[in-house]
């Protein structure tokens, strides 16, 4: 099937997914998308299988104009779409999860269907077990059957979103000899990815998108180098940030060892010092959250120990890690860190100091007013914390952070800001620095972990990198370990 | 605090809304009443009569209303905190039991009156407390959602009650449904000259919703319990325990509806019967929902609720219709104003795109 998108955009609030994509799938390939984390890979994608619909734009298959407004759509049009992950049902068996969605009489043949499914799988080489319980299978076999589910279905494009994420290598080969075999057969399959690697051994072609527009596209082999151009951009580099990197080590990780979508990364082995600031890199979901929140005593360490201030933490609450230092602010603004209906003032009533019973609301609005001016934070004491836009509400969340924090743990901390915010926020940021706190952060944008830190970690395929210097690494250099090359 | 909805959207039209939901859940429950050969304004007249007709009447609605009043706001908590605390009927058993309890000790002992009762409404409080710790103990360190916890402890609560009517606290020679021996005289709560409602009970009564509404408004506490149920996460990162405040809450709520129960045995029945709750905790779900979760409307709403249930006690005598009618209202009318808040919301949410 030759699918042809056209001018399809999609809006999410105000963050752009797709700008006028405009992409030609010819019929019988093996295509790739290659883009970072928000790229608007993902959602492309799900425009053409029906899971989202589009702004605006068009689709065309085999040059006929195609209406697909849901995923039943799609599949009726032969468009199958394999998810991060897995849409199945997991308190049901193989062969029930096999069945799901299929046209039919009411009672089906479950002999007829378990034979079907045992064919499919024999021609891809895969080893499925219809009785048994999806439950208890690995994240690969569950790909496995979701990819005979869609072919019993009759899907003749498959797309599969990030499918070498949280699988093993053998998985891996298996599944990517599959897809070849496929492909010789007359189907086309869309490969949705961040790793260069991925592209590299099984596509034939590779649409590059960047913040939600195409960057390009080029016919494979091609050499990481211009990959990385082509997903991550030109970048300007700033000039070179002064260091306020004191002595004295203020967290220290003894190889720790953390749990991240089932897999376990271990021996991080870090001591940051105060004032420093330690940039994480890596695709979201490669394991930073999971760092960030196990440095705030949130998650449980697998392994290891960590170390605040001199002080063993190891296995002790949030509230514990709180009361020695550390603050944490999550990217999920106003599901993890602010309180939908509460005001501004509420939340200074909430952070400061309880005296007696009563809650001093003239003091709360008194220190609400002063932060507001302090952070200058578009806002009045009274304002409801949703009314606030992104950008106000980090600094809010900034101003809410405890002055006498220690270990700043941040996940995207700019994330969805405008420059000026951005930079008001960093400036924030360092001037904590520069009174001894440091400062972990997790971004998914190179240029600000380039600019902002000292020492980087990349997280990828289930490693940690040791600490790069951020001083002498360049853009490309990160973008490609972050795809999991390491040359 | 303001909430959201008053802030944004018009109050005139939420007020005519909810008007209009009372008008549509009057018209159903008259086409019910059409449907069972009752003309529908006889039936209304007789509910109201029945409720306001004379003081002795309104003493009834008054002594339904405290019970009523103390389990909505103590539900109130338990919203602000964001739990359905379904075993509040539990709760004002297990309160009527422990105040049984502590009578059937006093009646033995040579205290004042005035302290004994007292100290039966304590017991009462107590019991209450250690109910709802119980489905909070089960929701925090057993994974038990507070429905299903709730729901089941209702259910041991009411096992409870029979079993003591007709086992270690039956009537000398046979256990009875018309439940324990009435305490003596003196024990019984002091009532108003022609109206049998305790000014005692009425004083606890108001005194619970003013403790909720300054709890709530002013207090750390208070504040605390919302951010949990606003938003838990967020809570925990503003380092509120967040398993502390769901026990506080479930045992303040606790101590009200065990005060509601206490007040059923010491100052209504006199003694301990098979249903001592009277479904007041249920009621009181739907009364605290009304009132939008805030205290002081569960002022009007419950005493409006109150006098519903006494004066569809009218109803079989005269009109030979089961006063399960005023429940019907009841329920009707919460339904309908839900509806009509949705359907506002949707308006506004609407309008806003």
């Amino acid at each position: 099937m030759q699918v042809e998108l056209r001018d399809i955009h999609k809006l999410f609030g105000t963050l752009q997914a797709n700008a006028g994509i405009s992409l030609s799938l010819p019929a019988g390939s093996l295509f790739g998308v290659l883009g970072e984390n928000g790229a608007g890979k993902s959602t492309l994608l799900k425009i053409l299988s029906g899971f989202q619909r589009a702004d605006r734009g068009e689709i065309l298959l085999d040059g006929q104009p195609a209406r697909i407004r849901s995923p039943a759509d799609g599949i009726r049009l032969g468009i199958g779409m394999l998810h991060q992950d897995p849409l199945d049902f997991p308190p049901m068996t193989c062969l029930e999860n096999f069945l799901v969605g299929r046209p039919g009489p009411l009672i089906p043949s479950l002999r007829e269907a378990a034979k079907q499914l045992l064919a499919l799988a024999g021609e891809l080489e895969f080893r499925v077990e219809p009785g048994a319980f999806v439950d208890t299978l690995t994240v690969g076999e569950r790909q496995q059957l979701e990819i005979l589910r869609l072919l019993g279905l009759g899907a003749q494009l498959l797309i599969l979103d990030e499918p070498t994420t949280g699988i093993s290598t053998a998985q891996r080969d298996e599944l990517f000899r599959a897809l070849r075999r496929l492909v010789l057969r007359g189907r086309s399959v869309v490969l949705v990815t961040h790793k260069l690697a991925d592209v590299q051994q099984l596509c034939s072609r590779v649409a590059v998108l960047r913040k939600g527009q195409l960057a390009g596209e080029v016919d494979m082999p091609c050499d990481s180098g211009r990959l990385v151009e082509l997903m991550f951009g030109k970048a300007l580099r700033s000039p070179a940030r002064q260091s306020v990197r004191g002595a004295k080590p203020e967290l220290e990780l003894d190889d720790l060892g953390i749990v991240s979508r089932g897999q376990r990364i271990d021996g991080i082995q870090l001591a940051v010092n105060e004032g420093e600031i330690i940039g994480l890199a890596g695709v979201e979901g490669s394991g930073q959250n999971e760092l960030l929140r196990t440095c705030a005593g949130i998650l449980r360490s697998a392994a290891g120990r960590i170390t605040i201030g001199g002080r063993d933490m190891t296995g002790r609450s949030h509230r514990h890690f709180l009361q020695s230092g550390v603050a944490y602010l999550p990217a999920a603004r106003l599901e993890a860190a602010l309180i939908r209906g509460f005001t501004v003032s509420a939340h200074f009533a909430l952070a400061g100091e309880a005296r007696g019973m009563v809650v001093d609301w003239d003091g709360a609005a008194r220190t609400a007013a002063k932060r507001i001016a302090d952070f200058d934070i578009s806002a009045r004491p009274e304002s409801l914390v949703e009314e606030l836009s992104g950008g106000n509400q980090q600094r809010l969340l900034l101003s809410l952070l405890d002055a006498e924090a220690r270990v700043l743990l941040l996940e995207q901390p700019t994330r969805g800001l405008d420059v000026e915010s951005a930079a008001f926020i960093w400036e924030k940021l360092r001037e904590r620095c520069g009174r001894g706190a440091c400062l972990f952060f997790a971004s998914s944008d190179l240029d600000e972990l380039l600019q902002y830190s000292d020492r980087i970690l990349v997280f990828s395929g289930g490693r940690v990198s040791a600490p790069l210097d951020a001083a002498s690494a360049s853009v490309e250099d990160l973008g490609r370990r972050i795809g999991g090359r390491n040359s | 605090m303001k909430s959201r909805t008053d802030r944004t959207e018009g109050f005139g039209t939420g007020v005519l809304m909810r008007i209009g939901a009372f008008g549509l859940a009057l018209v159903c429950v008259s086409v019910v009443l059409l449907l069972a050969g009752v003309a529908p304004l006889d039936a209304f007249r007789e509910i109201m009569g029945g409720a306001v007709g004379s003081w002795s009447d309104v003493g009834y609605v008054l002594r339904a209303w405290v019970p009523l009043l103390l389990a909505a706001v103590g539900l109130v908590v338990t919203f602000a905190a964001g739990l359905w605390n379904i075993g509040i009927e539990g709760q004002i058993m297990m309160g009527a039991v422990f105040a049984t309890g502590a009578f059937r000790v006093m009646e033995s002992q040579t205290l004042p009156p005035v302290m004994a009762v007292l100290l039966c409404v304590v017991a009462g409080i107590v019991g209450g407390v250690l109910w709802g710790a119980l489905v909070g103990v089960l929701k925090t360190f057993g994974g038990v959602h507070e429905i299903f916890g709730g729901l089941g402890l209702n259910f041991v609560a009411s096992a409870l009650t029979l079993w003591l009517i007709f086992g270690p606290w039956k009537r000398p020679g046979v256990g009875s449904m018309s439940g324990t021996m009435p305490f003596p005289e003196q024990l019984w709560m002091s009532e108003l000259v022609g109206m049998h409602v305790s000014p005692w009970a009425l004083v606890l009564g108001l005194a619970g919703v003013l403790l909720v509404h300054l709890l709530l408004k002013n207090t750390h506490l208070g504040l605390r319990l919302k951010a949990v149920g606003a938003n838990a996460c967020a809570a925990s990162r503003f380092g509120i325990p967040v398993s502390r405040q769901i026990m506080l809450a479930f045992m303040l709520c606790g101590a009200l509806a065990g005060a509601a129960g206490a007040l059923q045995v010491a100052a209504v029945y006199h003694r301990l019967i098979p249903s001592i709750s009277s479904g007041y905790g249920y009621l009181g779900l739907l009364v605290a929902i009304l009132a939008g979760y805030r205290a002081l409307w569960c002022l009007p709403i419950a005493l409006f609720f109150a006098a519903i249930n006494v004066g569809s006690i009218q109803l079989p005598i005269v009109l030979q219709v089961d006063s399960s009618l005023g429940g019907v209202l009841q329920g009707l009318l919460v339904l309908f104003i839900l509806m009509a808040d949705g359907a506002r919301r949707r308006w506004w949410a609407g309008r806003a795109a």
